[in-house]
């Protein structure tokens, strides 16, 4: 397509959303996604991108508990939700028990996958505290990693899994 | 220099010293800077493949609202390349287009969006030109080369050389074996797209930061470029969202991103898409493959001759090493004693090739033990025992003058054999399972550097502050690898502190010194004893200064952990430090790193290949196929990796395992593959590379040869994994399946063909026959070393 040199602006429209348990009020034009917003109009920058195609799943965040690729998501359809982005779970200070299981189990090298990959074994630890290692590759087959072969990823989510068991 | 370890900092499988920074999303990768008045950059690419550039009509693009700056070739008219002997590339185009992808022109806008209508406004007119396609086209196509001054045949460049008597070695062999294959070329598939950002500091100085794994080339190259002197400049490695090699040349975004914020004296953005990434490519070359080699009826080779096409893509870019490459280091696993290489590049109006994880040599590995693979079940050898025949000897010279220092090989291979149960397995697992073994060898760093010059290749400065913290600067740039880890753990090895309590800075053109970048696998062996001498030296000096102030003898004091042992005294190390500060001032110490002299033959082309020490590395893979819809599944692979020491044995893993996915997607999916001159797919959805799904288990083991010259005995790990993998598994189907794929991805319809081609009573094999019609010029001999005269 081609764009005329005298073509308008979109007009922006207001959503509110909840992000990381603060609520946000912002306006945004219609085609701009979850993943834009994220990281350029709330500066959530731990959200990566890999491909804005929906291919690569480095884009994952938690939208009502549900891990979503935000770059497929359209920020205005998302109007009311929560969304959950890694700087939500946990911080170097205060890490959640699977960004510390990350780090110790060596499953990121380049971490460029590792929020989305976290978001996503988030999601399925939410749903099913004690997944098997095959449920646990399904989970996050939707994730590419580069680096680490995944097999590290796998070990780190399901020593979260089984430190939880009673 | 031969240190043991006895703090127990190396050797220990400690996570990265960034690892929860990562986990939190707080590691800032290019695209999360953001500054200020920031403009965003867009560049114009070529739809055409080959043409000539009638005319660039920037006025509508400079008249839209938003719109800074816009540049054209003639902007930036200097001519540039990696290697000083491949200037070939302009940022953006001059004159005409070589694949489609080119750099064109360029915009910085207030937002992403207008700087996207703004490049659509540009209007080029251009001439088509011929396509070259292929290596065939490339030979027979000969109106118009691709690079004006160029040969008409399209050849870039050639390499004949002969090793010693190669016909005499031929005329002795019981047998000679003789096979065609060809290895696709595939894209690193980093996760991060490259990107770059650059600014205008409030000295006037250029600062631009990329996601680059060569911050010292990449200096020189805009201080090139851009006619401003190496000392404007700033350029900072972020952190990359991994490399593989993607990011070791210098692209036409970086010195567009600089040069618009020159132009607009703001900062500007510049980031890829996925699909602009795998069109600025470089990554691993198609490699056309004619191996002969002659034995003796007990399997040893007499003579080996290895021809070598490689489609170069439209640039040079690092092409002359990679050309050499892939002849240089069939001599570092096995006993050649007479070896001829000839090899080709040639220019195509495809995306440039470049160096990926390997670079350049897992196309000849693959077909060697695959070459090997046959030829032992020509002689009635099993392909342990053909490979054992000839492994080289540790602490030799190959006929082409490589100097092998530890070699862990017959270890890896045991290990693996053992571990596998290969013995037990080959030829005797039920239908359609099969194992197949391979090994390879990589360098730990090239021996010699991209531009000549007789200056450390590697250069560490430490600092110590008052409350005894050690700070390393180093300008090797962390891809993933854990290159900042393996610093603060060398040094921490050496004073008796934790990696964890140590500050490293690095990958930064102002503050840190050289490292000439994170390529060639070179940074813990180069990086790694610089920094392991910076820390002798600090370790020197507060041990005098400590002696002095306790008016004890040098002998009676030594480090403990995290104290001076001095006599019957524990003195904690920030003391230890103030007590040296005061002897002597700011206490810092460096250390440099410059490989060996000797390591190296005398002839055009020495300069490829040699490595102060190689890794070794050996491979099982057990595979179970489909004949019905020639699908391949790897059930496990078992890879032993020869690492010298395993300074840190949860990142060593890490490489091995992030190797064989790798490997095993270049093996069975990933290809790089072109309609005419058009990408196939570039995109991740076209392009697939192993999901979680597709990764079997891998069982890493770790062989400790404790190089003499490698810190702590330390060498590479991060390419040598990759290499025996693909032949591994390639070997493993024909013990399946009774078939040949000669050719690299096996894909399922080429496994479909071979199974189709062996009931035709055919021999079942599905590869290429042909090669170009290209005159290779006589052999160049060269004598081989004293000692195997
Ligand atoms: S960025 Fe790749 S799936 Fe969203
Ligand atoms: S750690 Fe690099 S992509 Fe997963």
């Amino acid at each position: 397509m081609r764009y005329d040199a005298d073509m308008v602006e979109p007009q922006v429209e207001p959503v509110r959303l909840e992000v990381n348990g603060i609520e946000r009020r912002l306006f945004v034009a219609p085609h701009r996604t979850l993943l834009e917003t994220l990281r350029e109009d709330l500066g959530l920058t731990g959200t990566k991108h890999g491909c804005e195609l929906g291919e690569c799943g480095a884009c994952t965040v938690l939208v009502d508990g549900v891990a979503v690729l935000s770059c497929l998501a359209l920020t205005l359809d998302a109007d009311g939700a929560e969304i959950v982005t890694i700087e939500g779970i946990g911080s170097v200070s205060h890490p959640h028990p699977l960004q510390r299981s990350f780090a110790d189990h060596g499953a990121a090298q380049c971490g460029y996958c590792t929020p989305a990959m976290i978001l996503t074994a988030k999601a399925l630890l939410d749903r099913d505290p004690h997944p098997t290692d095959r449920e646990i590759t399904e989970a996050i087959a939707g994730n590419m990693c580069r680096c680490t072969g995944y097999l590290p990823i796998v070990r780190a989510i399901a020593a979260v899994a089984a430190e939880d068991r009673p | 220099m031969r240190i043991d370890p006895h703090h127990g900092v190396v050797g220990r499988a400690a996570p990265r010293t960034d690892a929860l920074a990562q986990a939190s999303g707080g590691l800032v990768y290019v695209d999360d800077l953001s500054y200020p008045s920031m403009l965003h950059g867009k560049i114009l690419r070529s739809p055409q493949a080959h043409a000539r550039i009638v005319s660039i009509d920037t006025s509508a693009a400079a008249a839209l609202p938003g719109v800074h700056a816009v540049l054209t070739g003639a902007d930036l008219p200097i001519a540039y390349g990696l290697l000083p002997v491949a200037q070939d590339e302009h940022a953006l185009a001059i004159d005409k287009v070589r694949q489609v992808g080119d750099a064109v022109a360029a915009v910085a806008a207030d937002d992403p969006d207008i700087a996207q209508r703004a490049v659509e406004l540009i209007d080029v007119v251009y001439e088509p030109l011929p396509v070259v396609a292929t290596m065939n086209d490339a030979v027979e196509i000969v109106d118009e080369p691709i690079h004006g001054d160029g040969p008409r045949n399209n050849r870039h460049r050639e390499v004949s050389l002969d090793f010693g008597d190669v016909d005499a070695g031929f005329d002795r062999a019981d047998h000679i074996r003789e096979d065609v294959f060809f290895y696709q070329g595939n894209n690193h598939a980093a996760l991060e797209p490259h990107g770059a950002v650059a600014l205008v500091e409030d000295d006037g100085r250029l600062h631009l930061w990329s996601a680059t794994q060569v911050p010292h080339y990449l200096h020189r190259i805009v201080a090139k470029v851009l006619e401003i002197p190496e000392h404007r400049i700033r350029v900072t490695a972020n952190p990359t969202g991994g490399g593989f090699g993607a990011k070791t040349d210098v692209f036409a975004h970086e010195l567009v991103a600089a040069k618009l914020a020159l132009a607009t004296g703001r900062p500007v953005k510049l980031i890829l898409t996925r699909e602009e990434v795998f069109y600025a490519h470089r990554g691993r070359h198609p490699v056309l493959m004619w191996i002969r080699t002659g034995f003796t009826g007990a399997g040893e080779i007499t003579a080996m001759w290895f021809r070598t096409y490689v489609d170069g893509g439209a640039y040079g870019s690092y092409g002359p090493a990679s050309l050499l490459y892939t002849g240089q280091l069939q001599t570092t696993t096995y006993r050649i004693p007479a070896y001829r290489f000839q090899g080709v590049r040639f220019f195509t109006n495809k995306p440039a090739c470049g160096p990926k994880r390997g670079h350049g040599t897992p196309q000849p590995r693959f077909g060697l033990e695959v070459h090997l693979d046959k030829a032992a079940e020509d002689l009635g050898l099993d392909p342990v025992t053909i490979r054992e025949r000839n492994l080289v000897h540790p602490f030799s010279t190959t006929v082409n003058h490589l100097r092998i220092t530890s070699c862990g090989l017959a270890d890896c291979i045991e290990r693996v054999v053992e571990a596998s149960e290969f013995r037990a397995k080959h030829r005797n697992l039920p239908p359609n399972r099969g194992i197949g073994l391979a090994v390879g060898a990589y360098m730990s760093g090239a021996g010699l550097p991209i531009y000549f010059n007789d200056m450390p290749q590697s250069e560490v400065l430490l600092k110590v502050d008052r409350g005894g913290l050690v700070t390393v600067y180093s300008m090797a740039a962390d891809c993933g690898q854990g290159s900042t880890t393996m610093l603060a753990t060398v040094v921490g090895e050496a004073l008796g502190l934790d990696a964890a309590d140590l500050a490293v800075v690095t990958a930064d053109t102002d503050l840190t010194p050289i490292d000439l970048g994170s390529y060639s696998s070179r940074v813990t062996f180069m990086a790694g004893n610089a920094a392991l001498e910076a820390a002798m030296k600090l370790a020197d000096l507060i041990l005098t200064a400590v002696a002095d102030e306790l008016e004890l003898d040098t002998d009676d004091v030594r480090l403990g952990r995290g104290v001076v042992l001095a006599g019957d005294r524990e003195i904690p190390w920030p003391d230890a430090v103030r007590m040296a500060e005061a002897r002597w001032g700011l206490l810092t110490a460096a250390g440099s790193y410059k490989p060996p002299k000797g390591i190296r033959g005398d002839y055009k082309g020495a300069g490829v290949g040699p490595s102060p020490a190689y890794s070794y590395s050996a491979c099982v893979a057990e595979v179970d196929c489909d004949p019905e819809t020639g699908f391949v599944a790897v059930e496990q692979v078992w890879l032993a990796h020869d690492i010298g020491r395993a300074i840190n044995p949860l990142l060593v893993r890490g490489q091995i395992e992030g190797s064989v996915h790798m490997a095993l997607g270049e093996t069975l999916m990933e290809e790089q593959a072109f309609r005419g001159a058009l990408h196939d797919g570039p995109s991740l959805l076209d392009y697939k590379i192993p999901t979680a799904l597709e990764m079997p288990p891998v069982e890493a083991i770790l062989v400790e040869s404790i190089d003499p010259e490698g810190p702590f005995g330390a060498k590479e790990v991060g390419q040598g994994p990759l290499l025996p993998v693909m032949p591994a598994v390639a070997n493993a189907v024909h013990d399946a399946l009774g078939i040949r794929v000669d050719e690299i991805p096996l894909r399922p319809d080429k496994i479909l063909a071979a199974l189709r081609d062996r009931e035709r009573d055919g021999q079942g094999r599905y590869g290429p026959t042909d090669l170009p019609a290209y005159e290779f010029r006589p052999p160049l001999p060269v004598d081989p070393p004293p000692e195997l005269r």
